[in-house]
Order: C-alpha cells, then sequence, then structure tokens
C-alpha cells in the first residue's frame, strides 16, 4: 500500500461531449506512484464521500493527473462546476491497476463510453501493439480516440447507432483481431463479451470494475463484488483494494 | 495542553476519540495516514461467531448530509480476528475493543467467553446493526432484549462490556437503563438510524438491501439528543457516536453526556479527521482554560 492524501490543483477543465469532463490537476506526490488503472478518491466539496474516478494519464515529471469524468448524479455535478485553480483533496493513488503488458505481443484494449479513460495510460507504452476498440453510443459520444491514435495505438470506433465507426459493440470489432491478452473496461454486456471470447482464445482477460464506494482503502467493505474462488463458490471482494482490475475468470459477471 | 485523557469503564483512553465499528475495519488500511495512537481507541469492525459473507452490492449510497450503508456484517469470524489482527493491533498503542454481532445469545456469549482470555481492553455488544435479519437488533430494539442478552454476556464476559444501543427505538433511556441493570459497563450510541434511498428511473432501492443504515452529519443532532437523554439516565459511563464531523461536534457531544466519543463516517470525508479533532480540542480547552477533557462530559446547561 503506498497511497497518501494530496492536495491538488485543478489546472485545466475542458468539456469533452456534453457531461464529460477532462481535467488535468497538480499532485505530484500521487503522480510519482501511480500505475496505468489505478484511481483516486476525490473529496467532493460539500459531501460526505468522495467520489472515485479512474485515472486517465498521468505524468510524473510534470507533477500532474489526468481525471476524465461523467456527471452520474449530485456529486459529480459539483466536481464538473468546479473552476480551474480549485483546490481538491486527493487519496490516492488507490487500487491495483492493470498488470504492464507483455513487450512485443498484441494486446487487445476495449472500452465502453466512460469506461474508455482508464484504458489510455496502459495503451501509451504499447505503441501500435495497441489494438483499441472503442465503442460509444452515438458519434458526437466518442472521446479520447485523437489520444489513442497519438499513442501510436491501432484504433477500431464502434456506435450503437452507427453514426460513427462500426454500427453495433466494441467487442465485435475485437473479434477479428489476433492478440495475447485483453483489458477491458465499461457496461457489464461488454465485460462479458470480451471475457468469452477471451476464453476462446485462451488468453488472459483483465476486467476494471466498478461500485459504489466509500473509504477507496478496504476498511469500509462497501464496494463489494461477487468474485469466483477456485471451487467456482462466490465470495464478495472489493473494487478498491482486490482491484479495480480483476481477472476475468475471477469475476462473477 | 489540557489532558485529553478519559476513563471508560476502569479503562483509561489517551484521548477520547474512538475508531467507530465498520469505518475503519482493522486498522491497517489507516496505519498508512498515521500512527493509530492518534486515537484513544478502535472498536474494531463487526465481527460474528463464524466468517459471514456480509449483503450483496450495492452497499452505499449517498444522502444528504450522511450515507446509508448495509455492508452486512461482512467478517472473517472471531477466531480470524483473534489470530491474525489482534496480534498486530496490540502493537500499535491504542486501545483495542472487539465489537461482537450475533444471531443468538449463545453466539455472543461464545465470542465474549473467547475474547475473554485475549488482550482486547473492552468488548462492545453489537445488538443495533440494522442490515442483517439476525445480526442482535432483534434483541436491541426491546428493554427485555436488551437486559437478557447484556444479562447473559455479562454472566461469561471478563472483559468490560459495553453495550451499542439503537436508535431505531421509541425511548433510548429505557435502554440504556436495561443495560445498566443488566451489568453493562458502558453503553454506546447511536448505531445507525433506517433509512431508505430509491431511483427514481429504475424504481430500485440504492442499497440491494432495500434499506441502510443512515450515519454522517444527518444524524449528529439526533445522536446529541439522544447522548444527553441516555446520560441523564444511567450512572455508567455513555460514548456518545453519530455524526461526529469536526472538534466542535467532539466538543457537544461531550456536554450532551459522553465520557468518550467515536468516529467514523468523516473518516471516508477526511482519513486525517482524528488529528484534526483532537488538535482542535486541545485548542479549545486552552482558550477556555479547561485542564481535563472530562470537564466537559454532562456539562451541558440545559434549560
Amino acid at each position: 500500500m503506498s497511497y497518501q492524501l494530496e492536495n491538488g490543483t485543478l489546472l485545466r477543465a475542458a468539456e469533452l461531449t456534453p457531461g464529460v469532463f477532462d481535467w488535468t490537476l497538480s499532485a505530484p506526490q500521487i503522480a510519482a506512484k501511480a500505475r496505468p488503472g489505478q484511481f483516486v478518491n476525490v473529496q467532493v466539496p460539500g459531501k460526505t464521500l468522495r467520489r472515485p474516478i479512474s485515472l486517465c494519464g498521468f505524468d510524473a515529471s510534470a507533477g500532474t493527473l489526468r481525471l476524465v469524468f461523467q456527471i452520474r448524479g449530485e456529486g459529480t455535478a459539483i466536481l464538473a462546476s468546479l473552476p480551474e485553480g480549485t483546490t481538491l483533496s486527493l487519496l490516492g493513488p488507490l487500487g491495483n491497476g492493470f498488470p504492464p503488458p507483455e513487450a512485443g505481443k498484441n494486446v487487445l484494449f476495449v472500452g465502453g463510453g466512460i469506461g474508455v479513460p482508464p484504458l489510455l495510460q496502459a495503451a501509451k507504452g504499447a505503441g501500435e501493439n495497441a489494438l483499441v476498440c472503442l465503442g460509444f453510443r452515438t458519434a458526437s459520444a466518442v472521446i479520447l480516440k485523437q489520444d489513442f491514435e497519438a499513442n501510436g495505438n491501432r484504433v477500431y470506433l464502434a456506435t450503437d447507432d452507427g453514426t460513427a465507426g462500426h454500427h453495433g459493440f466494441a467487442a465485435d470489432c475485437a473479434r477479428a483481431l489476433s492478440f495475447a491478452a485483453a483489458y477491458a473496461c465499461g457496461p457489464a454486456p461488454m465485460l462479458r463479451a470480451v471475457k468469452e471470447l477471451c476464453r476462446e482464445r485462451n488468453v488472459p482477460c483483465w476486467l476494471s470494475l466498478e461500485e459504489r464506494m466509500a473509504c477507496g482503502i478496504g476498511a469500509c467493505l462497501g464496494c463489494a463484488t461477487p468474485l469466483l474462488r477456485e471451487d467456482g463458490s462466490v465470495y464478495y471482494g472489493h473494487v478498491c483494494k482486490d482491484g479495480p482490475v480483476f481477472d476475468a475468470e475471477k469475476v462473477n459477471l | 495542553m489540557a489532558d485529553l485523557s478519559v476513563k471508560v469503564a476502569g479503562v483509561s483512553f489517551h484521548n477520547p476519540l474512538i475508531a467507530a465499528s465498520g469505518t475503519f475495519g482493522f486498522g491497517r488500511e489507516y496505519r498508512e495516514f498515521y500512527p493509530l495512537s492518534v486515537l484513544g481507541g478502535i472498536s474494531c469492525k463487526g465481527i460474528t461467531l463464524q466468517e459471514r459473507p456480509g449483503n450483496p452490492p450495492p452497499r452505499i449510497a449517498e444522502t444528504p448530509s450522511g450515507m446509508l450503508n448495509a455492508v452486512g456484517l461482512q467478517n472473517p469470524g472471531v477466531d480470524h480476528f483473534i489470530e491474525k489482527d489482534l496480534p498486530w493491533l496490540q502493537q500499535q498503542g491504542t486501545r483495542i475493543i472487539a465489537n461482537i454481532a450475533g444471531n443468538t445469545v449463545e453466539d455472543y456469549c461464545a465470542m465474549a467467553e473467547k475474547l475473554s482470555d485475549t488482550p482486547v481492553d473492552m468488548i462492545e455488544l453489537n445488538i443495533s446493526c440494522p442490515n442483517v435479519k439476525q445480526g442482535g437488533v432483534q434483541f436491541g430494539t426491546t428493554c427485555e432484549g436488551v437486559g437478557g442478552i447484556t444479562g447473559a454476556v455479562r454472566r461469561v464476559c471478563r472483559k468490560p462490556l459495553m453495550v451499542k444501543l439503537s436508535p431505531n427505538v421509541t425511548d433510548i433511556g429505557e435502554m440504556a437503563a436495561a443495560a445498566e441493570a443488566a451489568g453493562a459497563d458502558a453503553v454506546s450510541l447511536i448505531n445507525t438510524l433506517t433509512g431508505m434511498r430509491i431511483d427514481i428511473r429504475t424504481r430500485r432501492p440504492i442499497i440491494h438491501n432495500n434499506t441502510g443504515g443512515l450515519s454522517g452529519p444527518a444524524v449528529f443532532p439526533v445522536a446529541v439528543r439522544m447522548v444527553w437523554q441516555a446520560a441523564s439516565r444511567v450512572k455508567i459511563p455513555v460514548v456518545g457516536l453519530g455524526g461526529i464531523a469536526t472538534w466542535q461536534d467532539a466538543v457537544e457531544m461531550m456536554l450532551a453526556g459522553a465520557s468518550a466519543l467515536q468516529i467514523g463516517t468523516v473518516l471516508f470525508t477526511d482519513p486525517m479527521a482524528p488529528v484534526k479533532i483532537t488538535e482542535g480540542m486541545n485548542r479549545f480547552l486552552d482558550e477556555q482554560g479547561i485542564h481535563s477533557v472530562t470537564e466537559l462530559t454532562g456539562a451541558v446547561r440545559a434549560w
């Protein structure tokens, strides 16, 4: 464990698409320790609970974190309204993060909607070995496509309504690809599809999950998620401490 | 610097702040922020005779100035606690309170007996968990229930015994009196108030258990009132909890009649709260020329 509290300063705030915000925060201590797939628990002015937000990116040398989040309720609406220059208490980096991809092998990334941001930093070092399938509702909801392209990743786009890229699901795009491991974050049907595909191919699959959370560090046991033991029986693990990234074979989807 | 030490049921605490059960695990996660000796004590996550899996998610919902939870007493069982958690906790320089919950009188007694042979400083009888059908609350909402379970555990318990009371009752004073009459050395209150939130679009309760326990600043005035009523009714010490978030709240709760305090939900907002609260209390006591924090207990000048 190596998380800490740090007051972060909101350096830049932009709205990527309606309701989706892109923040750059100065938080050098957390940035120095962060790994792809981890998250921070962000204090919300006037609220009792912090909000867990995945790291979309971090830069240890610049001392910055990038958070891309969607307004989901009152807490995220308050965060979205904060002006640049605001100081916020951040708790992080939290959780386990994605295991580093094996060098030189193709790795599949599948992200859906607001599940896309946690994948960006993990795909960064993989260049063209990263096969990135991104799914959104519609063309105007597409986020971060250029960021993956700037990583040198190969990007495959899908939309539910066919207004951009493949008309269908991001996981459909993955079927035509060949890869040695997969990372995914998004709605449950997407995660199930990616898990199933990886089973067929017999390759490791890592899923990033979310759950309503309180402490963020494994003390309150609030963010339970059903996991599978070796013998197939189900128990409750916790997204904050055991995850947010889980071996798909251990997740009871 | 004023003297922050307090004594509850013969156990001395170097300051009146105790981490509330269920919010602090067994302490390890918060050790990353500070030595646990910043707290006078830790009331450990509620333990049961056997391991419990807990409730299905979602277990958490935010509410105005508070939160609902229905974790459902997920815990590794009393034997695991004694073997794996207690030896580490003992080295942290703070008092250890074992919070126990059960399904039957026999469960509570078996745990109290086991824990009597360990170095825990105190046992907190949890008869007020609202989130488990058979988690003890069946004992906690009538005087007969409170008296019966307290008396039964008292007969086998060789540790100071504190009974954690439910606020989901008509007269908290009656409950405190029933615990005292049956041999409790202290009472702690309040556990959470039963609450509910519903998602208006899906029409589903936000918490899978449908209802959950409300905590946080929202319950603070209720807790102050109940601590005042209980402390006016019994001679044994009252440990006050429920929504304490600032040093001012801590002082207020002691004025209402608390001999010591527990803090919980505020840890989720700010893990540094114990440090800030003790610093603030210290400054206040100095400003007021008060030498010992114990002088605050019950010092409210009620109209």
